[in-house]
């Protein structure tokens, strides 16, 4: 268990150090601090004096010791957007962020999981050749085309009635296709604050409110996959012997189903789950954009826009620390959970 | 001794449209209507992006022939529609229809270049990997092993910003294509080299190889000349999905404001450009390009689901 651990550390240790060597060079190629700081006027003389001071022409080891130093520290310097330290940015943008993405998991852990193990159990069934057809459909459609037809949909609404009005079927189908709109579908709303920079979407029925849609978008892309997942370990599961023994002795079928079957199908779904974290910050860039959702993911985008260098690198350098802990912790609860495999590392 | 066989000795060997009409892949496409229906919604695309410049009535890249004042029109069906502009107009007076022709085409192009740069990084790094494994091997792999946990589409977010920070807001969009091409087959490689090396493992104990080895030959020509042909149905089935996923990539770059500019729009950017007057109730000129692209995206997907559930050994040797 220990040296399985003492790898795991070592190997994300690793793999900050490459991601901090790529966020050095980014820092060191495209960021000029010292155009940043003085005006035109300053002539070239003094530039160089006050680069020289600065430490900029240290060769590349001493610069990027002194980078990997204060980054230990999180000091990434100032953003030319906001004039504060990048950290305090970040930190700030942060919480919006991850309660998205926890409301967007809750979606998808409630949902999946049932439809994943019906279309397992009752392959053939009508419903589950339905959620099917849905699910590649859900893949095909990008998360922000999700986004803007939700908005559409919910939050602008549809006034459109195509068929005649006097006719019953005429008016329940105008009905069916016209919706309401007034869905909030612009920011984050009130939300309400509970300690230093975290202000919580989850204590209000108004901040719920908001949370909706950037929470059913973001979700789309990933409940396909999950739901296909499942329903493919599921009925591997369901072919294996110990199941078809558990049922000639004559346990329930919902107990075999929902605690024989179902513990060893969540097995690869956590892997898969925790590498899909990293997808999933990914795409909250996508998804924030298009709701103004004050996130990371929005923040980083204006940080783009605007070449504010230090905001870049200190983001890129957060979410990696954050792909590099959930992958880290993903593994150990997966060799946790899973008896076969081997920790130790001890030949069998 | 000469190692070819004389055609007298053996029987003549099937041509190449025999082979393909006995097939397997033939038989299963004549059976599965969802596969075919797929089939011809893909060509229809294809040959409409090929020909988008006689097949469009207007040329979007021309500003002479954009009228300012035609701007926002609704498509044919709703009341206030020009019959000059039958699918609308966009916010600056294109032609929305000209525009997705044209569009189509820029995502085909990038989605195909992008996939093309992929498999030939993720061959040739899979085979290296997989053949002489050791250091190269483990170096390889932990790359795309870093790469993966990161996903795809981030990778490609990142390599977009900084090759346009590097490049500039104007040379990034005179060169869009081959940059977005580059940024997109970069973040994606690990995907084949990971499915090559797998194959190439299974494919390396086997005694051609061995034979192959014995007689001397080179490395380079046993891993291309021999493995490599045993390693492809792999990486049909999933180069297929990979141009859905790199037409989405695109589309998400582009919709970042990373990939195309709006005066060479792909579908991705002109969803972008529509989405700012959404709120003003032109909702057709983001959601019509949207709904072309997921149909696109949608037929490539269900083909590479066929073509999996075909090629997949599993499912049909065994």
């Amino acid at each position: 268990m220990i040296a399985f651990l003492i790898k795991r550390l070592f190997h994300a240790l690793l793999v900050m150090f490459v991601i901090s060597i790529i966020a050095f060079s980014i820092q060191d190629n495209l960021g000029d601090p010292i155009q940043q700081m003085v005006g035109q006027s300053v002539p070239e003389s003094e530039r160089e004096a006050l680069r020289e001071e600065l430490g900029l022409n240290d060769p590349f080891l001493v610069q990027y010791l002194r980078f990997a130093k204060n980054a230990a520290q999180l000091d990434f310097g100032y953003s030319y957007i906001f004039n504060e330290p990048t950290t305090e940015v970040v930190l700030r943008h942060l919480p919006a962020t991850l309660e998205l993405v926890a409301a967007t998991t809750l979606l998808i852990v409630l949902l999946s999981v049932p439809i994943g193990v019906y279309s397992a159990i009752k392959p053939r069934a009508l419903l589950s050749r339905f959620f099917m057809g849905v699910s590649i459909v859900g893949i095909s459609i990008p998360v922000f085309l999700t986004a803007i037809v939700l908005i559409q949909l919910f939050a602008i609404g549809v006034t459109w009635t195509p068929f005649p009005a006097d006719t019953g079927w005429g008016s329940w189908l105008n009905d069916l296709i016209t919706t309401e709109g007034g869905m909030p579908a612009y920011g984050r709303g009130d939300p309400v604050h509970v300690f230093g920079t975290w202000y919580t979407n989850f204590a209000s029925t108004d901040g719920l409110v908001y949370l909706v849609l950037p929470a059913i978008s973001l979700a789309s892309i990933m409940l396909p996959l999950f739901i296909r997942l499942i329903r493919a370990e599921m009925l591997e599961v369901l072919q294996s012997e110990y199941v078809k023994f558990a049922r000639a002795k004559g346990i329930s079928l919902r107990r075999i189903y929902f605690l024989h079957a179902l513990k060893n199908t969540m097995l690869p779904v956590i892997t898969v789950g925790g590498v899909q974290i990293g997808t999933l910050v990914a795409y909250t860039i996508l998804t924030e954009t298009v709701f103004q959702w004050p996130g990371m993911g929005l923040m980083f985008l204006n940080a783009i826009n605007r070449s504010d260098i230090p905001l870049i690198v200190t983001y890129l350098m957060i979410v990696g620390l954050i792909f590099v802990i959930t992958n880290t912790l993903v593994d150990l609860i997966y060799g946790l959970v899973n008896p076969t495999v081997k920790l130790t590392g001890k030949p069998a | 001794m000469t190692t070819q066989t004389s055609p007298q000795q053996s029987a003549p060997l099937p041509s190449r449209w025999e082979r393909l009409r006995d097939s397997y892949l033939l038989y299963s496409f004549k059976r599965d209507p969802i596969a075919q229906l797929s089939l011809l919604v893909f060509i229809v695309f294809v040959a409409c992006a090929v020909l988008a410049p006689w097949l469009a009535p207007m040329n979007p890249y021309d500003l002479a022939q954009i009228d300012i004042m035609a701007s926002e029109l609704p498509p044919f069906w709703i009341d206030g529609s020009d019959p000059a502009y039958r699918m609308g107009t966009d916010a600056q007076g294109r032609d929305l229809l000209s525009t997705i022709l044209y569009g189509a085409r820029v995502s085909l192009i990038i989605g195909f270049g992008a996939v093309a740069l992929q498999a030939l990084l993720g061959v040739v790094f899979g085979l290296l990997a997989g053949y002489l494994g050791g250091r190269i091997d483990a170096f390889l792999m932990r790359l795309a092993d870093i790469q993966l946990s990161f996903s795809t589409l981030m990778v490609a977010i990142v390599v977009g910003a900084l090759v346009k920070a590097i490049f500039g807001g104007a040379t990034f969009s005179a060169y869009a294509v081959p940059l977005l091409v580059l940024i997109i087959g970069l973040a994606e490689w690990p995907q084949y080299a990971r499915t090559v090396r797998a194959s190439v493992l299974a494919e390396k104990g086997k005694e051609y190889v061995d034979a192959a080895r014995t007689m001397g030959l080179p490395s380079r020509r046993i891993m291309f000349r021999h493995i490599l042909p045993n390693t492809l149905s792999p990486i049909f089935v999933i180069s297929t999905v990979q141009v859905a996923n790199a037409i989405i990539s695109e589309a998400a770059l582009s919709f970042l404001g990373l990939g195309m500019p709006e005066t060479h729009p792909s579908l991705g950017s002109l969803i972008k450009s529509g989405f700012d007057y959404i709120q003003s109730g032109s909702w057709w000129i983001t959601l019509i390009p949207g709904a072309v692209l997921v149909v696109l995206v949608l037929v490539i997907n269900l083909l590479g689901d066929w073509l999996r559930d075909v090629l997949n050994p599993r499912l049909y040797k065994g």
